[in-house]
């Protein structure tokens, strides 16, 4: 029990009135983080128990990423190989390459976000709230490999800001604040989000110089949003060898932090496979028109859609949370992205709006849900 | 009363800072979103609804008396649409740039909750002096919001302000540097966050207020 120790001795410093009092909230966070705390809920009253808290649920969300995570530093890795002409069977140096990309992304990610929770906790004497830790881990994942630092900072400052503490921190917000993140990029910055050189890391110099020209790194939408044929075959698309956002290429690394997040009974299993019947079913009725080498269901494994599906959409504070209403959430979700994504030629990519875009309709859904239940039950007591 | 009294020079004060009627009473938000994008046409459209509003206040208030209640509505109406009129035509002589990038806001001044909400809040009960303060007061007031978050916009956007070139080229990544203009800024709902964070900031200084 070293750690605890050293914890206990440090508090007074850190209490109301101690040296550090400034640093309160960020004491606390890093405290709760590693204990549980001692203050539960009261056993009286309704309060739900459970053996687990937030932050130790909270924690396994970043477990559930960790196969995603490994896998999108490999396959920058893999990709950088590829569009510098040089292809090699070395995993290891490719996974560390990744590694060196993917890492000032995510301390940013963390260090902006955690930043401006503590500030906001420490100006309003509240404590730090846990739901960062997930968010900031999600965001490198979802952004294009060249995205540069700077304007990740950015956006994730203003997500934090105007997505999350704006409507009063962890656990009121409406919308997906990782997603917001992207949504911000995407609309403020399209040349860093969309286009067949940002999938990619290279210097960035290379690019525009045409050292490596000649070589295409569009990602499959990218490619059936623009009408050509696809280059990559569905084992691809499974194991995730393809350009994208660093995160979502791998269909099977997705699908084990699935098996690990229902399992552990963080997520719901209810909309992870809503979401993937209604998007099945979409992307079965309405296919890409004169679209060559590819089948309906690799919409599925392609772009953002699993994974969307799994980390994004089950996010417990902006989904719908009635039972029967995830279902209806799940569905409509996978549906719209499929939608966007066929007939829309503007957005190659339609999980990240189909998930925003259900984030507002969740209480509505639940709204429905929770009075049809009142004026069934109200029947039955006039009986 | 004197023209220049305390009272006529709260009536002046008041909507440049408390009681602001886009900051405080969230008034006229269509066309703060709508011309802001840049900073020139944010700040004609300001004088023209400064313009519009005072004329229109002092024209109601000499005519309070004589209106019928009833079609008071209409009569204002009748008064605003006048105004518009010679002040897009005047914009359409002397900056016809800006009133083609202004095109049908100028029209809709005509529909700005401030005007109708002054005329009926003040020149009805008011005398021409006082309610020509209230009109330029209120009308600068809203004209000041717009050009604080044009000037953002323009600057964060474009890289410009006024249509001169503030961010050097270098820095821009086409050629070599790390800058890149924020495409949202010039999206009418970035204007809708700037316009709140205007907000905050104007509530967080009036606190006790």
């Amino acid at each position: 029990m070293g750690l605890k120790k050293i914890l206990d001795n440090m508090k007074p410093a850190f209490s109301e009135g101690g040296k550090l009092s400034a640093f309160g909230s960020l004491f606390d966070a890093a405290e709760t983080f590693f204990y549980v705390p001692n203050e539960t809920a009261k056993v009286r009253g309704a309060h739900i128990h459970d053996a687990i808290d937030s932050k130790r649920s909270i924690f396994f969300v970043i477990i559930a990423l960790i196969p995603a995570i490994l896998f999108g530093m490999y396959n920058i890795g893999y990709q950088h190989n590829l569009a510098v002409g040089v292809p090699t069977d070395d995993i290891f140096g490719q996974f560390l390459y990744g590694l060196g990309v993917m890492l000032p992304k995510i301390v940013v990610s963390y260090a902006v976000g955690l930043g401006i929770e503590c500030a906001v906790a420490q100006w309003k004497k509240e404590e730090v709230h846990e739901g960062f830790f997930v968010t900031g881990m999600l965001i490198p994942l979802i952004v294009p490999v060249n995205c540069p630092l700077w304007i990740l900072a950015i956006a994730t400052a203003f997500a934090v800001i105007f997505a999350k503490e704006v409507f009063g921190g962890t656990g009121m917000n409406i919308f997906n604040p990782a997603l917001v993140t992207r949504a911000f990029l995407f609309f403020a910055y399209p040349a860093m989000m969309s286009g067949d050189k940002v999938w990619v890391n290279e210097n960035y110099m290379d690019c525009i110089n045409g050292t490596i020209d000649g070589y295409s790194c569009a990602t499959p939408l990218g490619q059936l949003g623009a009408g050509e044929p696809v280059t990559y075959d569905a084992m691809d698309t499974i194991i995730g060898t393809i350009p994208g956002s660093i995160g979502e290429t791998s269909f099977i690394a997705i699908m084990i932090g699935a098996v690990i997040l229902i399992w552990a009974g963080i997520a719901s299993w209810k909309i992870i496979v809503s979401t993937f019947v209604g998007g099945a079913l979409l992307a079965y009725l309405l296919p890409y028109e004169g679209a060559q080498n590819f089948e309906w269901w690799e919409q599925l494994t392609v772009g953002g859609f699993a994974f969307g599906a799994v980390f994004m959409a089950t996010d417990p504070v902006t989904a719908a949370r009635t039972e029967c209403g995830k279902y209806i959430y799940g569905f409509l979700i996978g549906a719209m992205a499929i939608i966007i994504r066929v007939l829309n030629p503007g957005f190659p990519e339609g999980m990240m709006l189909a998930i925003l875009l259900m984030n507002v309709f969740a209480p509505l859904i639940d709204y429905c849900f929770i009075q049809s239940n009142i004026n069934k039950r109200a029947k039955r007591a006039v009986k | 009363m004197s023209l220049f009294s305390k009272e006529n020079g709260e009536v002046f004060k008041s909507p440049l800072n408390l009681n602001n009627p886009v900051a405080v009473q969230v008034l006229g938000i269509c066309s703060a979103l709508a011309v802001t994008s840049q900073l020139k046409p944010a700040i004609v459209m300001g004088l023209s609804v400064t313009v519009i509003t005072a004329f229109a206040n002092v024209i109601i208030s000499l005519l309070r008396k004589t209106i019928p209640n009833r079609i008071r509505i209409i009569v204002q109406l009748v008064v605003v649409a006048a105004l518009v009129t010679i002040v897009s035509n005047i914009l359409k002589a002397y900056v016809y740039d800006v009133s083609v990038q202004l095109s049908v806001y100028v029209g809709l001044i005509i529909t700005n909750c401030i005007l109708m909400g002054r005329l009926e809040a003040f020149a009805m009960q008011n005398g021409p002096w006082e309610s020509f303060l209230d009109g330029v007061g209120n009308g600068l007031g809203y004209a000041f919001v717009l050009v604080v978050v044009g000037f953002f916009r323009e600057l964060l956007g474009f890289g410009t302000i006024l249509g001169f070139q503030v961010v050097p080229d270098c820095c821009y990544m086409e050629n070599g540097g790390l800058y890149l203009n924020n495409g949202m800024m010039t999206m009418p709902a970035m204007a809708l966050i700037l316009v709140a964070c205007f907000i905050w900031a104007h509530r967080s200084i009036n606190k006790e207020k």
